[in-house]
Parts: C-alpha cells; structure tokens; sequence
C-alpha cells in the first residue's frame, strides 16, 4: 500500500458487495414478481438482467429483491419500482430488454418508462 | 453483483453447533436452484446471539434465522431466495406474535438497546477478506495517522477520546502510550493481550474471529504513536479459529503492504507475529505475558517497573486489550469528542459483555457505558431462564464479585461496579437465579483461582488453597461462625500481599457473596442447611408418601439402589408408595428429575 488513493480504490470497488449489508431508507427497492405465475412468466431471465445492468452501471443505491404474486398474473412479469419520497411505479410484461431500460430511463436518468408501465398496458 | 447475501456465522458458537455444514448446504443448494451469479454466501463472525445459532441473515431484507440447521436450508434457497417469500417459522422473534410483523435485526430486543463499535463489523463482513474490511473504511484510520498526524497527536486524541483499557483493570488507554512513547530504545513493542481467561467471557475471541483487522490496524496506529516496529498478539492456543481468521488476516495485510516496510509510502515500518499461550489464567496478567512471549515460564513480576519502561525483552512496550484496540481506529476516524459522547463522565463509549448463566439470550452485548444492569437482564437478554427470580450477576469472573437483586439498576461501567464491590473485569456476566447457592459459586471461583495460581508467592498459592478449604467445610455442614471472620481476614491479607492481580483479586467473589449474601453463610453454618438446595452434603432427599403414586420411576433412574417400596398405600392410590435410605442415596438428583408427580424434595 503505497498511499491513500490506492486504499481509497480497494475501498471503493468492494463497498458495493457491503451496500447490501445496510439498512439504507433511501436507497431505491426494485421488486420482481417470483411467485409460479411470474417465474413461469419468464421473470428469472428479468431479475438477472435487472442485476447486470445495476452492476454494470455501478448503481450502489438500488437493492434489487424477489417478492410474491402482486395479483395480476396475466401482466406477469412484473416488476415494481420504489424511490423513496414517490409514488410506486408497477412495470408489466417485462423482458430482458425492457428491464435495461427501466434501470436506464428511470432508475438511472428519473424518466418513468410511461409505456411499460399498467396504467397504459391495461387501457 | 449479488443481489443478495446470505450472512452465516462462522463465529466458535455457531461452529460448534453446525455452521460450516450449513453454509456448504447452502452453496450446493444455490448452485442447484441455478441461484449462484446473483445470490451470495459468506461466512461472518459472531453476531452475538449465541444463544440460538447457527445464525444466518439474509440481505438485503435483514432477515434473521436462528438455530438454522442443514435440513432448513433448501426451504430457505427455495421460498427467500428464489420466490422472495421469508420463512418465518425460522425467524428469530421475541414473543411469538412477531413472527408475522416482519422486524429487521434492529428492531428485536436484542440488538435494538446495543450500540455496536467494537463489535461493528461482527456479523458484517467475511473476517477472511481484506477488501470487506477495506469497504467499511478499514486502515483508513491508519492511513490518516501515518499521513496527516504526528505521534504526539495521535495521542492526545487517544487521551482525550477517555478510553480505558477494556481487559480489566481499566487504566487510560492514552496514558500508556503516553508514558511509553518518550522512552528511548533501539527497539519498542507493542503487544495484544488475546489470552482471554475468565470463565464465561468470549468478546475478545469473537472480535479476532469476527473482524481480526480493527486490532492488527490499531496495532499499528499504536506502534506508530509510540515508535515501536514490531508487535505480538498473545492469543490462547485453545481459539483455533481465531488463530486460523488471524493468520488469514496478517496474511493479507502484508500482501497489501498494509504491514512490513514503508506503509503507505511513508517512513514507518511494522509487523506482527503471533504467539499462542497455553491456557494457563495468570498469562492474561501484563508481566506474565509478556514473561511468556520470550519464551519462558509465564509468571508475573513485580512492578515498577511498568511495561512502559521495560515491558518485553526489556524493552518499552505497550500491552492492550482486544477490544481496547478494536475501539481504536474508530476513534481516529471519528474523533475523540464522538467517542467521549458515548458512556458517562467517568467511562467512556461502550462496553461489550459476555452473557451467560441463567438467561434467555446467551451471548455477546455491546451497549453504552452506564446502561443499567436490569437493561441488560431484562430487555436485551430477554429474562432469566424459566421465568425464574432474578438473585444476582457475577461480573468480572473469578477477579469480580455480585451483583444482587437489590442494586439491579445499577449503570454499568467501572466506577458504580467499583462502588458495590465488584468490577467490569473483561465483561463476563453471569446471571444466577434462585437456584444457585452463593457460597457454592464462591467456592467455584476460588476453585478456579486455587488452579491457575502461579505458585510464585506465597499468598496468593497459600492463601487461596486456605480459604477454599474454609469454604469447603462450610459448604459440607462443618462451618463454624468464627470460619466467617478468618475467610475476611486472610482476604484482605491476600489482596495486599499478593504479588500480581490474579492474587489481589482472588479474594474478591467470597467477599462480596459475604457482603451480599452473609445470610446464606449463616444459613450453611448454624442451620446446616444449603437454602438454594446445591450443597449436596447439606441436603436429605425425601419421598412425600402421600404424593408418590408408586409408578417406580425414582427406583429406576436410581443409580446406587438407595429408594426401594414401602408398604404403605396413600389413600386413593393403588400401589405402594418408594422410600429414600439416606445412607445410601448419593444426592444425585436423578429420582428429582424422573418424578413426573413432584414428590420429591430435597432440604
């Protein structure tokens, strides 16, 4: 160890494992639907690329979590955003693709993703 | 990236009950569930409740699972982590309507009164990974010393942050380094005392197997204060995992340049060495231990002169406590005032404790200096076993004394315990209950003094082998009232006589059971009678005929043939009812303990 900025890297690169480990109020709650109707939906292939793409852009305030049946079982898979201070957002039918760009228009830049969302699915 | 850890303690109580098994369950499970890119295990340290492991926790929910075995653990992949759904039936709760109202960790009451800094990443992080450490701002405190403080200042900051060694005897941390930093030498040491002895205490053990670098980081914190370049842990060779996470750790940490030559590009130069005691009590005394790291027979010295002048090899040395230097870079990187804020006037920050004895919640507590006893008993350790009366809590193992009912608000911390005749020691406690005899455990005490007694001077290896024999005929009914005088005389002779603190404090749970509980010698003198029932010298064992139905289970589960039929029917029976000969029954308490119709007493 040779100085500070060495320390501070080690520091930086494995605190997002230890994130998890806390309880942080603030930190934004992803929820994927994973009772049988949601696996069976295709929502394992969803969380995963919900993950990868939280890791790859380096998220450290999100936690990403399984829950049950929200209910509606034929919009399966659903996914549930939510940030602190506002409303919860339901996404239905959602893919692989359609994941990454939850976590990169609304987790990441703010912008709900209206189209996916089951206000306009349902109408 | 996880998106979920599963946390199991890897700690010496959850090992013992099957841990390492669970989390090798828990791995093959995963991998089964196809679950192990995205779900994490680790193997932790303690996480203090003892009482129920193994313990494994699973983030980000925080959920809590007691007394997890490797059976629950596909229902634990399965319903957590694959479908999200918590198994609460696993769920450590403290009243069982809870179990529905999902708590996170903090929020029971064990964890909810404690204030964890020594214990900080215990249960946190995988004590066998650098970077885990590194991520809850590990050597950052070392890093700040080294580049920004002098010696001086580390210091005064030691001095002013008001802590006092955690091992026992509670002298200022700072005002050893202090004294020893001035001294010149071609060499100075620093050196932890790991060879946690008294019965029932196991904070230190956890920390080194929980978060093993806070004291090789404070260690170095404390060479560079003093200028010393060289330390030893002394580590009791009966903690082979705390050994094993310590090499593990000195491993890394020499890797990472974090010890050896020029650390952190600066001029200081540092390294460990371990060195394991062998059990013996008096090691965990300063000059003992030091006395036993060069290699010879661990037996104490007389001081002056202090460690601080001519500690090991002759040299300048600083000698602390495990949990003293787990506080220590937590002081650096948060300042004296933060830590002075915590506790009370006299004694600063936290404390942890060992819980034992008669309580629900067995294991480690760490909580603010000055939080009452009935705090710890009552809320944090969930009450005394089986609804029992709370009688009294020896603090300090066999070098402290009681704690009785009457001063159970007491606040915890060195100057109130000093106050009613006992002490902190190195954070035992241990609850008794009804049912203990307090001559018995004075006499266990001194037992284990009588053992571990170096035989170097005469009152100590003497004088505790007189007053043991003392309590020894006042426990078998031979006592006289004049015995009770001579134990307090050669007390005190003792505690002024001795050469080391085992000596001085020897004496210390036979004086305060006779302070507290004089009545109860009384009782085992001019009675004859044990009132808790425990002295088995003391104590007739009698069949109630009218009560005994006659089923024979007390003549069965008799060992030595003592209880045989009479010939007397109790009205509305139908067999003859057992009696007890006296001259053959052994006091065992079997027939007690297979009686389903409580009709036998023993007086």
């Amino acid at each position: 160890m040779k100085s500070l900025a060495e320390l501070q890297a080690i520091r930086d690169k494995a605190r997002t494992q230890l994130n998890l480990r806390e309880e942080n109020p603030d930190a934004t709650r992803i929820m994927v639907g994973m009772a049988t109707c949601g696996i069976a939906a295709g929502a394992r292939p969803v969380l995963n690329a919900l993950v990868e793409e939280s890791a790859k852009r380096n998220l450290s305030n999100v936690t990403i979590s399984q829950t049950g049946c929200i209910g509606m079982c034929q919009y399966e898979p659903i996914v549930e955003v939510l940030v602190p201070g506002k409303e919860k957002v339901t996404y239905v039918k959602v893919t692989a693709e359609k994941a990454v760009r939850i976590i990169n228009d609304h987790i990441v830049n703010g912008q709900v993703v209206t189209e996916f969302t089951v206000g306009s699915v349902a109408k | 990236m996880y998106r979920s850890n599963v946390l199991v303690c890897g700690g010496t109580g959850c090992t013992s009950s099957n841990s390492p098994a669970v989390i090798e369950a828990m791995k093959a499970e995963i991998a089964k569930q196809g679950l192990e890119k995205e779900v994490c295990v680790v193997q932790t340290g303690c996480f203090g409740l003892c009482a129920n492991g193994p313990v494994v926790v699973v983030y980000p929910e925080g959920s809590f699972y007691a007394g997890v075995t490797v059976d629950d653990v596909p229902e634990i992949v399965e319903e957590h982590l694959l479908k999200g759904r918590i198994v609460k039936r696993l769920l450590h709760v403290d009243e069982e309507a809870d179990r529905d109202v999902l708590k996170s960790l903090n929020e029971t009451n064990f964890y909810k009164y404690q204030h964890r800094v020594a214990l900080r990443n215990c249960g946190v992080i995988n004590p066998e990974n650098i970077d885990e450490y590194i991520a809850m701002d590990g050597y950052a405190a070392l890093g700040k010393v080294l580049t920004e403080m002098t010696q001086d200042e580390v210091i005064q900051v030691v001095l002013d942050s008001g802590i006092r060694g955690r091992g026992g005897a509670g002298f200022p941390t700072g005002l050893k380094w202090k004294f020893a930093k001035p001294n010149q030498a071609d060499q100075k040491y620093v050196a932890c005392n790991a060879d946690e002895g008294d019965p029932g205490a196991f904070m230190d053990r956890s920390i080194l197997e929980g978060d093993p670098h806070a004291v090789i980081e404070a260690m170095a914190i404390a060479g560079y204060a003093i200028g010393a370049t060289k330390g030893y842990i002394y580590v009791r060779a009966e903690y082979p995992i705390a050994i094993h996470r310590l090499q593990v750790a000195l491993k890394q940490a020499r890797e990472y340049g974090l010890l050896g030559d020029n650390i952190f590009g600066t001029d200081f130069c540092f390294d460990l060495d371990l060195r394991f005691g062998a059990g013996a009590f008096v090691c965990g005394e300063e000059t003992s231990l030091m006395t036993s790291i060069e290699g010879k027979r661990g037996e104490p010295r007389p001081r002056p002169p202090f460690p601080a002048v001519k500690g090991l090899f002759g040299k300048p040395t600083v000698l602390n406590n495990v949990e003293t230097y787990a506080n220590i870079p937590q002081i650096i990187l948060k300042g004296a005032d933060w830590f002075a804020s915590m506790g009370n006037e006299k004694s600063k920050g936290t404390k942890v404790f060992a819980l034992g004895g008669k309580i629900n919640n067995t294991g480690l507590v760490e909580i603010p200096m000055g939080t009452p006893l009935s705090t710890i008993i009552n809320d944090i350790g969930g009450g005394v076993t089986n609804g029992k009366k709370f009688k009294a809590a020896q603090t300090g193992g066999p070098s402290g004394g009681c704690i009785p009912a009457e001063h159970i608000d007491v606040p915890m911390d060195y100057d109130h315990l000093a106050e009613i005749g006992t002490m902190i020691g190195s954070g035992g406690l241990i609850v008794m209950d009804e049912d203990n005899c307090m001559v018995d455990i004075a006499k266990f005490f001194l037992d284990f003094t009588v053992d571990e007694s170096c035989g170097k001077c005469t009152p100590c290896r003497v004088g505790t082998r007189r007053m043991y024999e003392i309590l020894e005929k006042i426990t078998s009914g031979k006592g006289e009232m004049e015995d009770l005088d001579k134990l307090e005389e050669l007390a005190e002779y003792i505690k002024e006589n001795s050469l080391c603190g085992l000596g001085q404090t020897a004496p210390n749970p036979v004086l305060s059971t006779l302070r507290y509980f004089r009545d109860e010698y009384i009782a085992h003198i001019v009675d004859k009678k044990c009132p808790a029932g425990v002295c088995k010298d003391l104590l007739t064992f009698t069949i109630d005929q009218d009560k005994c139905i006659g089923c024979g289970m007390c003549a069965r589960n008799c060992p030595a043939d003592a209880i045989t039929r009479t010939d007397y029917i109790a009205p509305g029976h139908k067999l003859a009812s057992f009696t007890i000969d006296a001259s053959k029954c052994v006091k065992c308490s079997a027939c007690i303990a297979g009686c389903k119709f409580n009709a036998i007493s023993k007086k």
